[in-house]
């Protein structure tokens, strides 16, 4: 799960780490308000889940709180296309106005859990304010790491050592630790994936302060971080995917095809939208049904082929483990039984309880293109897709 | 032959009373396996499917002689059941459960390290030595005993692998699930390991996906050590990066993670690339030696 900036910045501020003095605003009345109350040059941040956004205009400088009000005017309300959005942008609904600071240097600082020695991974770098990914690529011997051990924690001297990679002055070297310790407190107590500082910033004052955060969690520990689930912007996410969750469908993303896919399992369903790309075909959606014991799923996932104007086909690909096969048929007549379907259906079936499965769909007369195994399955929708009249 | 799991496999089912580990010990008594025991804290003393239920992992070993686990504890519970079964000595825990957070795996593998204990999972459907021994939820009629050995990040992906390989008449010596989870117990490298020792794995099938650095892992091994043909399918060539694709694991950021680099890896060292999900058994028939 992502969180807005504003909200990564509260919970670095939290965790003792120096953030720039700022507040988030709703309206322009309320950055102008702010503005005032700083007293000082401010920056405004359009609050997006999505980076890239000072190239893509949504950043400004503020002189005077009148233009920052007008600078707010010029982003809430609007949509945001960055390098990571869509060509359709995010909405822009609020701004972090904030102090504006003199930077001297942009450094950069992250921890994540490394999934090769299976420990907590921070990251330091001199070279910060541009994605790290370019700078491991570039120059790599900019990089400095601390692993560090749970049961230990995380120890002054790796802090030292990250901040002398830094090329950090006496002073800061002595403050840097702290602030990496929080840093890495932040990540074990609230079940980060990622808590990342780019850029860290050395003001001309020479303090470090964060002046840009991103923070995202851990899916799996969400049922344990109420005060995080709090946090999350349904506004930001994709519609379409807001519904399904809605629905009871969590494993559910967004593509940019035309072929509605249902699928139990996640790596069949990812396979299945490769076999759909491979019979030159392009699929609407990944939707990993899970396992169920009940025919809601299958109803609802019919449910979001209908809400998708995009969807022109749909591909239902069961092979049944945990899940029962003869469920999915009972849900697939079910949604016929509920919904006008005006799109092509190809159905293929396996694994636990097929044959009933197949009695149930032969007997209820729905007009199905059944499929014999996964590949057939794939290049009938690909072809029904082509050949739909919707 | 076999890995992990097979005649002498004695599996105690962590979380026997359960919904789900019910219905599955169930499922793999049926098939051959050897359940010895249930744990449930709180229900030692009673019996359940036929099998005496203890409190702890420690008492189902001393007094069943359990030598594998199979773990089906809720989430929020199950690093604390991992942890005590690797504190009891048990010499192989599959894990089935789905939705472990990360830093609770990050304690399981500090524990892990230096202690005996092999851990498959979480997040996945289990290990199958066919017609020897099941101990996970994987379909157990679509497999055959054979030759092949089979391990996967995937759950029914797998099963659709396994039942072409069926068809064509081609048996399995033992399927491992890995997991679709981030941290998982045993990676690529470990299991190809045990089918490069064991003697009557001729070819392996390994299914990856997108997310992590598993498979270029798997590929340096195969390069360097793998005398035995490796068949690769890699799923999720058009997810999108960033995203999390069902599989807490199977999310790309950065350029490793993508399947194009990873399809990369394993064809540079050697392993056969099967075009697409549907031709897997196909591929593997191809790199077999003729009867």
């Amino acid at each position: 799960m992502k969180v807005h900036e504003y909200q990564a910045k509260a919970l670095l501020a939290q965790f003792g780490i120096p953030v720039p003095r700022g507040k988030v605003a709703y309206t322009p009345a309320e950055a102008r308000g702010i503005a005032a109350e700083l007293g000082c040059k401010v920056v405004i941040k359009a609050q997006v889940y999505a980076g890239g956004r000072g190239k893509a205009g949504g950043i400004k400088l503020a002189n005077t709180p009148e233009e920052a009000e007008k600078a707010a005017r010029d982003l809430i309300g609007t949509r945001l296309v960055t390098h990571q959005t869509g060509p359709e942008g995010v909405p822009v609904s609020k701004v972090l106005v904030e102090e504006a600071s003199d930077v001297e240097r942009e450094l950069y600082l992250s921890i994540l859990i490394d999934s090769t020695t299976k420990l907590p991974l921070m990251m330091a770098s001199e070279a910060g304010g541009v994605e790290i990914e370019q700078v491991a690529e570039t120059t790599p011997e900019k990089i400095f790491k601390a692993y560090i051990y749970p049961g230990i924690g995380f120890e002054p001297f790796q802090g030292r050592k990250l901040a002398y990679g830094m090329n950090l002055s006496v002073n800061q070297v002595r403050e840097a630790p702290k602030l990496m310790e929080g840093l890495y407190e932040l990540l074990m107590t609230k079940d980060c994936s990622l808590a990342e500082i780019n850029p860290l910033a050395v003001t001309v004052d020479g303090r470090l302060l964060a002046l840009d955060a991103k923070v995202n969690f851990d899916d799996n520990a969400l049922f344990r971080r109420k005060d995080i689930q709090e946090l999350r912007d349904v506004e930001q996410e994709d519609p379409l995917e807001v519904q399904a969750r809605e629905w009871g469908i969590s494993n559910y993303v967004r593509m940019d095809g035309n072929i509605g896919c249902m699928v139990n399992g996640a790596g069949l369903a990812m396979a299945v939208n490769d076999l759909i790309q491979y019979c030159g075909g392009s699929a609407a959606n990944f939707l990993d049904i899970g396992t169920l014991n009940t025919t809601d799923r299958v109803v609802n996932s019919f449910k979001m082929f209908k809400a998708d104007s995009r969807v022109k086909a749909v591909l239902i690909n069961i092979f049944g483990g945990m899940a029962r096969v003869d469920v999915i048929a009972k849900g697939i007549v079910e949604a016929y039984q509920q919904m006008d379907i005006d799109f092509p259906v190809v159905v293929r079936l396996a694994g636990t309880n097929v044959d009933e499965g197949n009695r149930i769909l032969a007997e209820s007369g729905i007009d199905l293109i059944e499929a014999k195994d996964f590949y057939d399955g794939a290049y009938k929708a690909v072809e029904a897709a082509k050949g739909a009249t919707k | 032959m076999s890995i992990l799991i097979d005649e002498k496999t004695a599996l105690l089912v962590q979380g026997i009373t359960g919904g789900e580990g019910s219905f599955h010990a169930q499922r793999c008594m049926e098939y051959g396996t050897k359940v010895v025991a249930g744990v449930t804290p709180g229900k030692g003393g009673t019996q359940h499917l036929g099998v005496p239920v203890f409190d702890s992992v420690e008492r189902a070993i001393a007094d069943a002689g359990a030598n594998a686990s199979l773990m089906f504890v809720p989430p929020a519970f199950a690093a604390d059941g991992i942890l005590e079964a690797i504190d009891a000595g048990m010499p192989l825990i599959v894990c089935i459960t789905e939705g472990i957070p990360v830093t609770d795996m990050v304690k399981v593998h500090s524990y892990l390290k230096e202690r005996p204990t092999r851990l498959i999972g979480p997040n996945c459907p289990g290990v199958i030595s066919p017609g020897k021994c099941k101990a996970g939820i994987m379909v157990g009629e679509i497999h055959r005993p054979g030759s092949v050995g089979v391990v996967s990040r995937s759950g029914t992906l797998t099963y659709d692998v396994v039942a072409q390989l069926t068809s064509l008449g081609i048996g399995q010596s033992t399927s491992v699930g890995i997991g679709g989870d981030p941290l998982p117990g045993s990676t690529f490298v470990d299991i190809l390991r045990l089918f490069e020792e064991d003697e009557d794995t001729k070819a392996v099938v390994l299914i990856g996906e997108i997310g992590g650095t598993l498979e270029q892992e798997a590929a340096e091994f195969i390069r360097s050590e793998m005398t035995k043909p490796v068949v690769a399918f890699i799923a999720g060539s058009t997810a999108p990066p960033g995203r999390r694709m069902g599989h807490a694991g199977a999310i790309i950021t950065g350029t490793a993670g993508k399947a194009s680099e990873k399809i990369k890896a394993l064809s540079a060292a050697g392993a056969i690339i099967a075009a697409n999900p549907a031709e897997v058994g196909l591929t593997t028939k191809g790199v077999l030696p003729k009867p």
